[in-house]
């Protein structure tokens, strides 16, 4: 193993989980140590520990204190973590349509301009990029993805928007995201996908997984109609390219 | 069969349970009563396990009516007057409404929800073991949505078991107790500081997703900033604008706000019961005391059936006694739950 990394760090989260924070930043090792020590976690449990959580750089890990506790926990956890990566896999591949701009993507002409650039060159760099699924999380099938062009760094919004719509691409500081349902956002709204990365009565139930590979491709806005009918119908919509 | 028909209903009222665990690294969030302990109170009354699925009830009012049958149900939580029929009803005990009889409850007069828990608990279809109504992800049954009027849950007929009180323990006053992090050190001293010592007030645009907090802007040391992490009931971000939000039950299971405390899970409860508008203060705990209370927290939900008496006897009011100073400290160290009442039968 690279060990690059320093050892993680225990940050209480309350006093039923615990985050294992092995870097500040987006990070792809921190991130593949946090997806290899919630691997270890489920492969040899640890009593007390309810659920964990992966997200970009750390591992939040919740846990009943009746049955451990925080000292104890943690020396476990760090033990853990200190075992060698596993080999890679070959991961997964999702093409992802997005109809861009317009009443689907209502940020996309002031990204544009906050970065002295066109709507379609936003495009240009949001399409070429190869993302990675890093985590999954904030509402169901929310995918967060690494990968994001630096040109396409920003600060979120100062304020929230209360509802966004659901499928949204957006942005958010160095992260690009596929939103599955329709939420609150502090992020930057590009454009709009009708593959549904959760439903609930379709199987699978959730279609990303933390590691899967993402690249988008612009569709128009009746292309995005059609296809929103037939995810909603239970369809996938997105093209799994097999490695 | 009996049916609970919901008769009126006001705005946040749903069916909720324990919660639903185990899908949050999908984002799929716990969503689970406001009020865990007064859910465990009103199902101990029942019979039921104390996190079997029952009625929220938001700070408005709402009615019940049994059809098909005698129900038997018991409320718990935020106070407001009940009565069936023009007769008063108490809160934290059992009662049967009998056929076509209604249960009316009036507003919150304090605090914001109450639970309706019904003989048999309400029926449906779990998904990820839970019934509780996360109504952002459709999800809930056997309405995955909040009640309206109409609704109606087909539940056991009552029993006929003699009708129960519980003793709760006293409800804890004073501040709400923290954790500071698990991103206090996005924040210097001063703001920590002016965090735990301000006075703040819920907004009323709060909801179970999260409690906004008016009171002072808190800054950040390095920006509002962070790479997503997950969450968990109770965590204290800090967006943009400086207003801290609590994360609530329907939160969402990661964030990008840096989280300067958590309110440890013993006090989760009493902050969800919190009116709108009431002024409170934080009190940072140590990560000792904090589990020593969840330990102590969840013993007190398991001790409840130990606290159930017969709705016939003369509640001992020990706050009272207390106030009196008949026994001095002695009466208030006496757990409320194990204090024999002479008059029992």
């Amino acid at each position: 193993m690279a060990a690059t990394l320093p050892p993680p760090r225990l940050l209480p989260s309350g006093d039923s989980a615990v985050t294992v924070e092995f870097s500040r930043t987006i990070d792809d090792e921190a991130n593949q140590r946090v997806l290899a020590l919630d691997k270890a976690i489920a492969a040899s449990p640890i009593d007390g520990i309810t659920e964990s959580v992966p997200t970009y750089r750390s591992l939040l890990v919740h846990y009943d204190p009746g049955k451990i506790g925080f000292d104890a926990l943690g020396e476990k956890l760090l033990t853990l973590a200190s075992q060698p990566l596993p080999p890679a896999t070959k991961a997964r591949r999702w093409r992802i349509p997005v109809a861009y701009g317009g009443e689907h993507g209502i940020d996309l002409e002031d990204v544009a301009k906050a970065l002295n650039t066109t709507p379609d060159d936003i495009i240009a760099r949001h399409v070429a990029g190869d993302y990675k699924v890093a985590m999954i999380g904030f509402t169901p099938g929310w995918s967060y993805l690494s990968g994001l062009d630096k040109s396409l760094h920003m600060s979120r919004r100062q304020n929230p928007r209360l509802l966004t719509p659901a499928g949204t691409i957006s942005i958010g500081g160095v992260q690009a995201g596929i939103q599955c349902l329709a939420a609150p956002s502090g992020w930057h709204l590009l454009g709009r996908t009708p593959v549904r990365t959760y439903q609930l009565h379709r199987n699978p139930t959730f279609l990303t997984e933390p590691g899967d590979r993402v690249t988008f491709f612009a569709i128009d806005h009746k292309t995005f109609e059609e296809q929103d009918r037939a995810a909603e119908a239970g369809e996938i919509v997105a093209e799994q390219v097999i490695a | 069969m009996s049916r609970l028909v919901v008769a009126s209903i006001g705005p946040a009222s749903s069916v909720q349970d324990g919660g639903r665990f185990g899908a949050q690294r999908y984002g799929l969030t716990v969503s689970g009563a406001m009020d865990r302990l007064s859910l465990a109170a009103a199902n101990t009354l029942v019979g039921n396990e104390p996190f079997a699925a029952a009625v929220e009830i938001g700070p408005f009012g709402a009615a019940f009516t049994a059809k098909d049958g005698a129900v038997r149900v018991a409320i718990s939580g935020a106070p407001r007057n009940a009565d069936v029929a023009g007769s008063p009803v108490a809160m934290d005990t059992s009662l049967t409404l009998k056929d076509g009889e209604t249960l009316t409850l009036g507003f919150a007069r304090g605090g914001a929800f109450t639970y309706l828990a019904i003989e048999g608990a309400i029926r449906g279809e779990p998904v990820f073991g839970s019934l509780a109504v996360n109504a952002r992800a459709g999800l809930g049954s056997p309405y995955p949505r909040p009640l309206q009027a109409g609704d109606e849950f087909t539940v056991d007929a009552a029993s006929g078991a003699p009708e129960l009180r519980i003793e709760l323990p006293k409800p804890a006053t004073g501040p709400i107790r923290v954790l500071l992090g698990p991103q206090d050190d996005e924040f210097d001293d001063a703001n920590r500081a002016l965090f735990l010592d301000s006075e703040w007030k819920i907004s009323a645009t709060s909801d179970r997703m999260g409690y906004r907090l008016e009171g002072p802007a808190i800054k950040h040391l390095h920006g509002h900033n962070i790479v997503s992490d997950g969450t968990v009931n109770g965590s204290i971000q800090v967006p943009g604008n400086g207003s801290p939000i609590a994360l609530m039950m329907d939160r969402g299971t990661s964030g990008g706000y840096p989280k300067i405390a958590t309110v440890i899970t013993a006090d989760v409860g009493r902050l969800a019961q919190t009116s709108a508008g009431t002024a409170f203060r934080f009190k940072q705990v140590s990560m000792a005391e904090a589990q020593d209370e969840a330990r102590k927290f969840a013993q007190t939900i398991r001790g409840l059936p130990d606290r159930l008496r017969s709705a016939d006897t003369v509640a001992l009011n020990i706050e009272a006694l207390s106030d009196a100073n008949v026994a001095g400290y002695a009466v208030s160290a006496v757990d409320a739950g194990t204090w024999q009442v002479a008059a029992e039968p």
